[in-house]
């Protein structure tokens, strides 16, 4: 038997314009090369994009004039581009410019995370806080900190190896046949109760003053963030983040029930491993250089999602959203007690307690 | 179909424990499965079955719950892989090829399927597209005529902006359809497509697949729990219980009121039906306790 009739209608020339497919949102359609590249652009979703992009960029504009010694924009650009004199250089490049940087970033570390499992567990609960990936990146934490005095290096490779292993942990003990995502979130729960009390019993067993390091360090904060730090977790947020741009599109397939992706032709158990690997190594990094920041990575995806009105979460735009959240969080946390200065968790947990209200009021009232 | 009635010769009515591969020859049928020995776990549903589907044939496998009928639809779908014996896809096993090919020759539809949350029609049968698309290859002319070709031919072109959670079963059902329409395979399974459907939707959607059977060439075969939808439709019957099959054939050949009660423990008279002249089940008496 030959190739089967083909069911459709003969294609005219439609070049980037308008198609014939009704979407029901505005959606554009590029092809170039001679046809050799093609994609399909949600018009919503890429102006939510920018929208939230401006904004995180406006949040960092903010962050790098204002504060102690206030600066001019003019200032503020000319210090960036290498061009102003010592203690200006100082404030903005040294100070201010690698603590903006490591917001955006690390929001959108924790965004984009966020959207994996949330896509993952087919549920807006499905958070690495939830799943205990944070809280055993604490528990590794405190370990070095106990133990080895705790240098910055060490505490952030105690947290990435900590939120590592619980993260295998995890899905170890939620597999079976196959990782579903009730299970995960299960499992996740009572592996993180468990860490949780672990972490409990190691800041009552310390002294005084490294139980104040760790309590510091556990609220999650962004103070004192130099190049030294900020750079190494900004590349490897980038190497980590790069397989996304295939695994993303396969996230939706997953989407659809392992029956109907599998025969789409979709490995299921191998893109759920892999999108479980970036997910928590995004998680971990964030958590290692900066502390558990709590919240981001749940609130992030949904409210991004109302946002751009898609269907199910995206990467993407939870990334933006995540950016402009921990931007503007850590804003609050420099400038709302000046001169005091609260660690960015504090502010994350306070937001993320409010959205969780807002949350469960509009499901009472469905 | 032509090719069907030559690929398996009239049997007599009597149903069998095993049975022959079809007289036409493997070379001819591009779907089949060799000895397989499939279950869950350590339960076995089937044992050493062979099966073959007849090229262009809308096939119908029917059988009481639990009988194994849906255990090999998902081994032909290569989402089960036989603990023995092969599944075979135009000649090569088809754990060998690889998903995203296979993909593009076979469609499935499942039982369960989750509809993201506001996810628009045209957006979902969109991604049945996936087996054809790569990296930067994600809306092509093909996959723009083939979506428009699927919601034509399934009657869903004025719901495609609408948002699936909003849609009637029935409506919904034609969308996933749609959906394994879109990814433009000759060979569709189909997981008891009907349930959950009133009768006229039942109807509707079945008359699409003699439709994409007869004219646009496709291989159907379905998992049927009505037994008479089956004898209106099917091409080729292929009657299982307890995980073997016991008759195979075109239901006018197959279908008795021995076979029923044999394979589903209800007595019943076989009269023709009056529409169609296909073999039509009518219940006569309590069934027999299994």
């Amino acid at each position: 038997m030959s190739a089967p009739a083909p069911v459709r209608r003969g294609s005219g020339p439609h070049d980037g314009g308008p198609h014939r497919v009704d979407f029901g949102r505005p959606t554009r359609v590029v092809r170039g090369f001679g046809g050799r590249t093609s994609h399909r652009l949600d018009l919503r979703t890429l102006t939510a994009c920018a929208a939230l992009l401006l904004v995180a960029l406006a949040t960092g504009v903010v962050a790098l004039t204002t504060g102690d010694y206030p600066l001019s924009v003019p200032q503020v650009l000319q210090a960036l581009v290498g061009a102003a004199d010592g203690p200006v250089h100082m404030v903005v490049v040294e100070w201010r410019l690698p603590r903006a940087l490591m917001a955006l970033v690390l929001g959108a570390a924790l965004g984009a995370s966020g959207a994996i499992f949330q896509s993952l567990t087919r549920n807006p609960l499905g958070s690495p806080d939830i799943l205990g990936f944070s809280t055993g990146a604490y528990t590794g934490a405190l370990v070095v900190i106990m133990l080895l005095g705790g240098g910055y290096a060490g505490v952030a490779a105690g947290a990435l190896v900590g939120g590592v292993v619980t993260a295998g942990v995890v899905y170890v003990l939620a597999y079976r046949r196959g990782v579903q995502g009730f299970r995960l979130i299960v499992v996740g729960i009572a592996v993180s109760a468990m860490l949780a009390s672990v972490n409990q019993w190691l800041i009552i067993k310390a002294d005084l003053e490294t139980a104040m390091t760790a309590a510091v360090w556990g609220a999650g904060s962004l103070n004192g963030m130099t190049w030294a730090q900020a750079a190494p977790a900004c590349v490897l947020a980038l190497l980590v983040a790069l397989p996304l741009l295939w695994l993303a599109p396969r996230m939706g397939l997953l989407e659809l029930g392992d029956d109907a992706a599998a025969a789409l032709g979709l490995g299921t158990e191998r893109t759920r491993l892999a999108l479980v690997v970036v997910g928590v190594a995004l998680t971990a990094l964030a958590t290692a250089a900066a502390g558990p920041i709590a919240f981001v990575a749940l609130a992030a995806p949904q409210l991004a999602r109302r946002l751009t009105g898609s269907a199910g979460v995206r990467v993407l735009p939870a990334a933006a959203m995540g950016a402009v959240l921990l931007a503007a969080s850590d804003l609050v946390a420099q400038r709302a007690f000046a001169p005091t200065q609260l660690p960015v968790g504090v502010v994350t947990v306070s937001v993320g307690g409010a959205y969780l209200v807002w949350l469960l009021v509009r499901e009472a009232r469905k | 179909m032509a090719l069907s009635d030559t690929v398996t010769a009239p049997r007599d009515a009597s149903p069998r424990a095993d049975h022959e591969p079809a007289a036409g020859g493997r070379g001819v049928d591009r779907l089949h499965a060799e000895a397989v020995t499939i279950g869950y776990d350590d339960r076995v549903i089937s044992s050493a079955l062979d099966v073959t589907i007849p090229d262009g044939s809308f096939t119908v496998i029917v059988g009481p719950n639990a009988c194994g009928k849906s255990t090999l639809l998902r081994a032909l779908a290569r989402l089960l892989k036989p603990s023995q014996g092969q599944v075979v896809l135009d000649g090569r096993s088809i754990s060998s090829i690889p998903a995203k090919e296979v993909a593009r020759r076979l469609g499935l539809l499942p039982q369960t399927s989750i509809a993201p949350e506001g996810i628009t029609v045209a957006d979902l049968v969109a991604r049945g597209r996936y087996p054809h698309q790569k990296l930067l290859q994600q809306w092509s002319r093909e996959d723009e005529a083939a979506v428009v070709g699927a919601l034509e031919a399934t009657g869903t072109t004025s719901l495609s902006g609408r948002l699936v959670d909003e849609l009637s079963g029935g409506q919904r059902q034609r969308v996933w359809v749609a959906m394994v329409l879109a990814q433009e395979t000759p060979i569709l399974l189909l997981d008891e497509p009907t349930t959950f459907l009133d009768i006229a939707h039942q109807i509707e959607l079945l008359d699409l697949c003699a439709d994409l059977n007869r004219e646009r060439d496709r291989t159907i075969v379905a998992v049927l729990h009505d037994l008479n939808h089956a004898c209106r439709y099917a091409t080729h019957l292929i009657a299982m219980k307890d995980g073997a099959i016991v008759a195979e054939g075109a239901p006018g050949d197959v279908v008795t009121a021995e076979l029923v009660e044999d394979v589903f423990g209800l007595p019943c008279r076989i009269i023709d039906d009056p529409v169609t002249g296909t073999p039509l089940v009518v219940p006569e008496g309590r069934p027999r306790r299994a």
